[in-house]
């Protein structure tokens, strides 16, 4: 141990055994209205009409959203997703893992405290507590030894279960609605004719979203959520963030309203300790930054509302940056700073990777194909006339059109594509949404080329209806084309 | 799990799986103190580690019921070693395997398929044939299972006999097919070590004359002596083969192995060795029925073999 502890800590005593785990105490979050509270409110609502909603939206006689894992398509809107363009998944994650760490520079946890799902229900469950079991205070004296159970808190505790259950199963149904067309899965939840499955989804899901969000709450950031710890990582000195300004609040101290503080030794801080009471995961930010604040602001909120009531100017715990705090820069100054080069690599990577995603996904090519040379025999010598090679294709119609396919192979003189009758294949016609396989022999003139092996390609082209109008779809598939000794 | 090569291992296994749990409940129990420093206000300042001189470690006890998780999977583990194969060659008390999971799962598959198969076991082979779903079936159980050896369009290869032209080695029958498949077939043309190289040129240049090949008159008159008394037994006298025996028929223009006169020197001097392998332990009843639909579909009424 040294001699002087940093931090200013008081010297410490002695040193007990206790133990290793703590028990949860419970935290009663104050209501707090204000800026950033408004802000929350604005996206509980955003993100939850969407979630809510989606599924509800029609799109061409069909969900518009709609996540089929039995037939392998996504819907989405206008376009259907086959298990082929992984990659769009692949890039969605990518950019929202770069969109995460631009909002964590720039903001710190923008995500965990206004649009994390965890935040948001725990948020609209709060809401519905309050209503029910009124605020902080009255919580906690209906939970305390004053409140024994009776008639009134069975009532109140039954009704905010009702209340509660009530939304995590409509979560529930909303979640495996993505997943099965809501519409169907509305009726049959009405008699009560649910698939094993679904209801276990639909069981999971609510027992999730009730758990988490009704008992869980901070628990789930502070010891479960990865993305808590390694948030963190990415701020820097130029980052803003939910700050506690020492400088101008300590020492803290309870004053009246009249007294000249500054002649009594004292900060600004009142110590009224509603930063303590509003905050959802129960710590005190004049501690400083710790991985526990998700980044709310709902102790800014509050703040603000008593250093108005003392006559103080606001932001004594405002959204600032550290070099701000050090050098007692105003905040126009240290937005200055939020163009940096991590800010500006990530925008880069983020508009570079959202064009290209767009761009492939407005090129994406609906006619897929596949050739698969048969593996059993290199060739066939038809007596005399003519050389076979066999393959099977696959014509793969991602549109919802039909299309007219023709097959030629190229590469080597005199090439044919011949059904397995041996008829020359003109056009084959393959359905919306659908894949047709079919064997086919490619054939060569006797005597014409040489023994050995040649690369060929199929040129496969393909003409979609859509509408009025005729789209031509290309592909080329390479191959190879045997000629024996 | 018999895979130790004596019992002792799987005890020795047995022992260390449950020693591993035990010592993770131990460590718990352990492990539930620890001593924290307080300050002069009573609050925990930290565990009274320092490294580097100024670099501290807070008290950030785990909550408790994550302990209580912890204890919950030790249970866990020791359930699932009783109920499940686990503890060296122990086999738990489900009686659960991976292959009786792998049969339980075919099993119910065949059974939820057997309504779509009930249709067509009642139906003749040519009605079967007729039915375009039925056609679409058989496809695909050929190329599963018939096209390794002859090709997706079931036109054959060297050795592989095509499907598709109406010529039979054990008889185009539906019977017959089906026969072929269920039990297979062992094609075996022997080796004619008693004819020098002379008498066999001969024969093969006869055996190219029998389907109108382009051959050498004089040998091919000094090879129907030879072919009656070594081939005739098994192809016939006119050369019109056997199906009894899946004998070729050697007067039309299919040809197994080839008709160059060397390749049938090759198949008289070396003999041929052919198999079909049967499918009776491979697929069901029903599955055979299809496939001898659809193989005879190829060749009889003129069904394509893609279907549209």
């Amino acid at each position: 141990m040294s001699d002087i502890p940093p931090g200013g800590k008081p010297i410490p005593i002695e040193v007990i055994e206790e133990s290793l785990y703590e028990v949860r105490r419970k935290i009663y979050p104050r209501s707090v209205t204000g800026l950033f509270a408004r802000w929350r409110l604005i996206l509980v609502f955003a993100t939850q009409l969407l979630f809510y909603g989606l599924p509800w939206v029609s799109w061409n006689g069909r969900q518009a959203v709609l996540f089929d894992l039995i037939q392998r398509k996504f819907y989405i809107f206008g376009v259907v997703l086959w298990p082929q363009d992984v990659i769009y998944l692949t890039l969605l994650l990518i950019l929202s893992a770069l969109a995460l760490f631009l909002f964590t520079a720039i903001a710190g946890r923008l995500f965990c405290g206004y649009a994390c799902p965890q935040t948001v229900y725990t948020e609209i469950f709060m809401w519905i507590e309050r209503k029910v079991e009124g605020d902080r205070f009255a919580r906690i004296r209906l939970d305390g030894e004053e409140w024994p159970w009776g008639f009134r808190k069975w009532r109140l505790k039954i009704t905010k279960h009702f209340l509660w259950l009530l939304i995590a199963f409509w979560t529930g149904f909303t979640f495996i609605g993505y997943f099965t067309p809501i519409t169907t899965l509305g009726s049959a939840l009405i008699h009560l004719s649910l698939g094993p499955w679904q209801t276990f989804w639909l069981c999971f899901y609510a027992f999730a979203t009730w758990g988490n969000a009704g008992f869980m709450r901070e628990q789930v950031c502070k010891y479960m959520c990865p993305y808590a710890r390694f948030q963190s990582v990415m701020v820097d000195k130029d980052t803003f963030l939910v700050t506690y300004d020492k400088v101008r609040g300590e020492p803290r101290g309870s004053r009246s309203k009249s007294a000249d503080h500054e002649s009594l030794g004292l900060g600004d801080c009142v110590d009224c300790s509603i930063c303590v009471q509003v905050c959802p995961t129960g710590i005190d930010i004049r501690d400083g930054l710790q991985y526990m604040c998700i980044g709310c602001g709902a102790c800014i909120d509050a703040c603000d509302q008593v250093m108005e009531k003392v006559d103080y100017p606001k932001g004594l715990i405002r959204y600032t940056t550290e070099r701000a705090i050090e050098d007692r820069e105003s905040n126009q100054s240290a937005i200055r700073h939020i163009l940096r080069p991590r800010v500006l690599i990530y925008t880069a990577f983020i508009t570079v990777l959202t064009a290209a995603f767009l761009v492939s996904l407005v090129t994406r090519n609906p006619l897929r194909v596949d050739v698969m040379r048969d593996r059993g025999a290199l060739a066939r010598e038809v007596e005399g006339v003519r050389i076979e090679n066999i393959y099977r294709i696959q014509i793969m119609n991602a549109s919802e059109n039909n299309m007219n396919v023709q097959v030629k192979a190229l590469g080597l003189d005199g090439l044919k594509v011949l059904n397995s009758q041996g008829q020359v294949v003109t056009e084959i016609e393959v359905a919306p949404a659908s894949n047709l396989l079919m064997p086919i022999k490619v054939s060569a003139d006797t005597g014409v080329n040489q023994p050995g092996n040649y690369p060929i390609h199929f040129d496969v082209i393909a003409h979609e209806m859509s509408g009025n109008e005729m789209i031509t779809r290309t592909r080329d598939e390479k191959s190879t084309f045997i000629i024996p000794r | 799990m018999s895979d130790f090569f004596n019992g002792g291992w799987s005890d020795y296994i047995a022992l260390v799986s449950l020693v591993g749990i035990v010592w993770c409940i131990w460590l718990l129990a352990s492990q539930r103190k620890a001593k924290v420093v307080h300050t002069a206000d009573g609050a925990v300042a930290d565990t009274g580690h320092v490294w580097d001189g100024d670099l501290r470690e807070l008290n950030n006890p785990l909550p408790r019921w994550w302990a209580w998780m912890y204890l919950i999977f030790c249970v866990f583990a020791l359930v699932y070693l009783v109920l499940f194969p686990g503890l060296g060659s122990f086999p738990g008390v489900l009686g659960y395997t991976t292959d009786g999971s792998l049969m339980k799962s075919m099993t119910t598959a065949n059974e939820e398929l057997k309504p779509v198969y009930a249709k067509y076991v009642t139906m003749d082979i040519e009605q079967v044939a007729a039915d375009p779903k039925a056609r679409e079936m058989g496809q695909r159980l050929f190329l599963n299972s018939c096209a390794q050896c002859h090709g997706s369009d079931a036109g054959g290869a060297k050795g592989f006999p095509n499907l598709t032209d109406g010529d039979w080695l054990y008889g185009g029958s539906p019977e017959n097919i089906k026969t072929t498949l269920i039990n297979g077939r062992a094609g075996v043309m022997p080796p004619f070590p008693q004819l020098d190289s002379k008498q066999i040129v001969d024969v093969a240049n006869y055996v190219r004359s029998l389907s109108g090949l382009p051959a050498d008159d004089l040998k091919a008159a000094r090879g129907s002596e030879v072919y009656k008394s070594n081939c005739a037994a098994c192809h016939g006298p006119e050369g019109k083969g056997n199906i009894a025996l899946g004998a070729p028929n050697l007067t039309d223009k299919v040809w197994l192995y080839g008709g160059s006169e060397a390749t049938i020197v090759e198949t008289v001097t070396k003999g041929r060795m052919a198999m079909m392998p049967s499918q009776d332990k491979v697929l069901s009843p029903e599955k055979i029925h299809l496939l001898t639909a659809y193989v005879w579909g190829l060749s009889n009424n003129k069904q394509p073999a893609t279907v549209k």
